[in-house]
């Protein structure tokens, strides 16, 4: 107990943060203190703490805290695009499916994978052309900025605050389980150091800390791949052999299984997946911190690549780790092979690692998983305070008369304020089941965010209207489907039966949008919808060529 | 004033030509990325005892990770090809316009 406390507090001071009272609850699993993970992890916070203070100082203007003065490379962003998009549930979560059910992990990567391609194709470009802080300023560019930015502000909060609470409580047990610290300790860690890399570094320091983090997740995860696979002399045909013979699903392994029954289900979730994240405001923004168009392509490009490999990665890590994790009786809770995985079943990747690399590399990859964490969160807060403080404050509340200063100092105080929601959700919601969140996140993105941010850049009849009864629409949709399906309606709130069968709702929330959209701009027959139809025009021959884009500052 | 600019664009035969040669590559491709995909997504929906048997006789390789392997390299390779072209040819023919636009008097 004194231990875990004195660790916990030097790790907090030596992060430069002081911290009062921490409640120490020993209850609920706890690994014994990993002090390779921590030591590495501390690494990693001392240099993303100097490039927080590096990067503070050379945030001054709206430009530099939101989109780090579009200075950024299509190289650097493709990392880091890649590091927003693999967070700790990508490495864990799907090396734990593919380890339990086989190559249904595969067919969800490549349903997270093949939204990529659509976007640099009929996005990244007009993206860049047209939007300069958030993705509101595209939807609202010829249309009512008042009730537009409201709206997507509303949309891209309600995304971020669902993500950001399924990352917090991820983090909590995850950091319980790898370094030994109390769930509430790792949740203030947490808050406290994304809010330390906003509040002073914004764009540039969270971009950084994102890049570092993708570069560790890369090598750590393809280290261990390789280690893993060298067992079976790099050979697929031994691996799948060895893997069908002892895995409890034999030849049915590599054959797509339960977790897609049903034919809608798989449907809804590839258009969940695909379209969801051509609407995650956390990566839209990622679009404004490159130069010019051929940048933000170049992002697309590397980003993919980078993710297009590490999901390869880790199905493979998977696959090893049926053999390597699943015979080993270390790893199981009284030592019975095939019982319960000890930590959970998250923890295969992590198991996997110390099988073969020791606690050297299980250290290694434990502090990646915090760094992920971290930076995820970190991006998802400044596009949650951005939506805040440049939609919301400078645009709709101060209707464009706020002043730089003003703008960055509201943004400063929505990260502090959602770090702190996002501490006191990560602590209510402790025990809760929310696997629905990351779900609905990716349901309303893709039923209320993208629908009328791709109409607003390709359809000429979209009115102010339109875009609101679309968006309201969307989320409204979206939000009540995953209510009313099994995981919020039967497994949170405990009724019988689910009123809605599916628990994908993209397939049904987001023609609703699209429907409504056209519908509201149609029947719009306003001297306004005629000179928002009209502004067009000028929209679009700026969204093929760039001109009158906003360049970079530095 | 950018507005001018706009106008002038837009009645420049080039902006016809770089909308019409851009929009119909990124569709084409798109919609290749889409059927691919969603066809793949069909089988998984409704002939799933297909992608789980062996590629030939004697292979281990699942007809499943076989095609989504060869997928994820494919998708892959559309970014590739996208970029190439709309980082060169599009992108001189869109700066050529840009001069030409800012050149003629007001």
């Amino acid at each position: 107990m004194s231990k875990r406390l004195t660790t916990a507090l030097t790790l907090l001071m030596l992060s430069g943060l002081a911290l009062a009272g921490p409640a120490m609850d020993a209850s609920g699993v706890k690994q014994p203190t990993n002090w390779h993970a921590i030591i590495m992890f501390l690494i990693f916070v001392a240099m993303t703490m100097g490039i927080t203070y590096w990067a503070a100082g050379r945030t001054k203007s709206t430009a530099d805290f939101y989109t780090a003065g579009g200075g950024i490379t299509g190289f650097q962003n493709g990392l880091a695009i890649a590091g927003d998009y693999m967070s700790a549930a990508t490495l864990l979560g799907l090396t734990a499916m593919t380890y339990t059910q086989g190559y249904d992990g595969y067919i969800y990567m490549l349903a997270f994978f093949a939204g990529w391609p659509i976007i640099l194709f009929l996005m990244a470009e007009r993206l860049r052309n047209l939007g300069r802080f958030t993705f509101a300023d595209i939807t609202s560019y010829r249309l009512d900025q008042g009730k537009v930015r409201t709206m997507a502000a509303i949309s891209s909060l309600v995304v971020v605050v669902f993500y950001l609470i399924a990352q917090m409580v991820g983090a909590g047990q995850l950091i319980k389980l790898l370094f030994g610290l109390d769930y509430n300790i790792a949740i203030f860690v947490v808050g406290i150091l994304m809010m330390v890399y906003v509040t002073l570094g914004g764009m540039v320091a969270t971009t950084w800390v994102q890049i570092i983090k993708a570069c560790m997740l890369l090598f750590g995860g393809t280290l261990t791949l390789l280690l893993a696979y060298s067992q079976f002399g790099f050979s697929l045909t031994t691996l799948l052999e060895k893997a069908e013979a002892i895995h409890k699903l034999g030849p049915k392994l590599m054959a797509p299984g339960s977790l897609l029954a049903d034919p809608i289900t798989a449907i809804s979730l590839g258009l969940g997946l695909m379209f969801g994240t051509a609407g995650l405001p956390h990566i839209l923004m990622r679009f404004f911190t490159v130069g010019n168009a051929k940048e933000a392509r170049k992002s697309v490009l590397y980003a993919s690549g980078f993710v297009g490999f590490f999901f390869n990665v880790i199905f493979l890590m998977g696959l090893c780790a049926v053999l390597i994790v699943g015979q080993n009786p270390e790893f199981f809770e009284g030592g019975t092979i095939g019982g319960k995985l000890i930590g959970g079943g998250n923890m295969v990747a992590m198991h996997l690692a110390k099988a073969v690399g020791g606690n050297m590399l299980l250290g290694f990859l434990a502090a990646v998983a915090f760094a992920t964490i971290l930076a995820v969160v970190s991006g998802l807060a400044l596009a949650g305070a951005s939506a805040i403080s440049h939609d919301i404050y400078a645009r709709v509340i101060r209707k464009g008369q706020a002043t730089e200063k003003e703008e960055i100092r509201v943004s400063r105080i929505a990260t502090i304020g959602l770090g702190m929601l996002a501490i006191v959700l990560g602590i209510l919601f402790e025990k809760m089941n929310i696997a629905f969140m990351v779900g609905l996140a990716f349901g309303v993105a893709a039923a209320a965010n993208f629908p009328v941010l791709i109409l607003s850049m390709y359809w000429k009849g979209l009115t102010t209207r339109g875009a609101l009864w679309g968006g309201y629409g969307g989320v409204i949709s979206a939000v009540l489907f995953v209510l009313f399906s099994k995981s919020v309606w039967v497994d949170v709130l405990g009724n019988k039966a689910a009123l809605f069968p599916y628990t994908q709702p993209a397939l049904f929330a987001m023609p609703i949008a699209f429907l409504f959209a056209y519908i509201f701009s149609k029947s719009d027959t306003s001297a306004r919808s005629k000179l928002e139809q009209d502004a067009f025009e000028d929209q679009y021959v700026r969204a093929q060529t760039g001109f009158g884009a906003s360049g970079a500052s530095h | 004033m950018s507005s001018v600019i706009y106008e002038r664009m837009r009645v420049n035969p080039k902006f016809q030509e770089l909308v019409r040669r851009r929009g119909r590559f990124a569709w084409t491709l798109a919609t290749i990325v889409l059927v691919l995909f969603y066809g793949f997504f069909m089988l998984v929906a409704f002939n799933p005892g297909l992608l789980g048997q062996r590629i030939a006789e004697g292979s281990m390789w699942p007809i499943g990770y076989t095609i989504e392997l060869v997928l994820f390299v494919f998708f892959w390779l559309t970014t590739v090809v996208y970029v190439r072209r709309a980082n060169g040819e599009f992108d001189d023919l869109t700066a050529e316009m840009i001069r030409e636009a800012q050149k003629e008097k007001p």
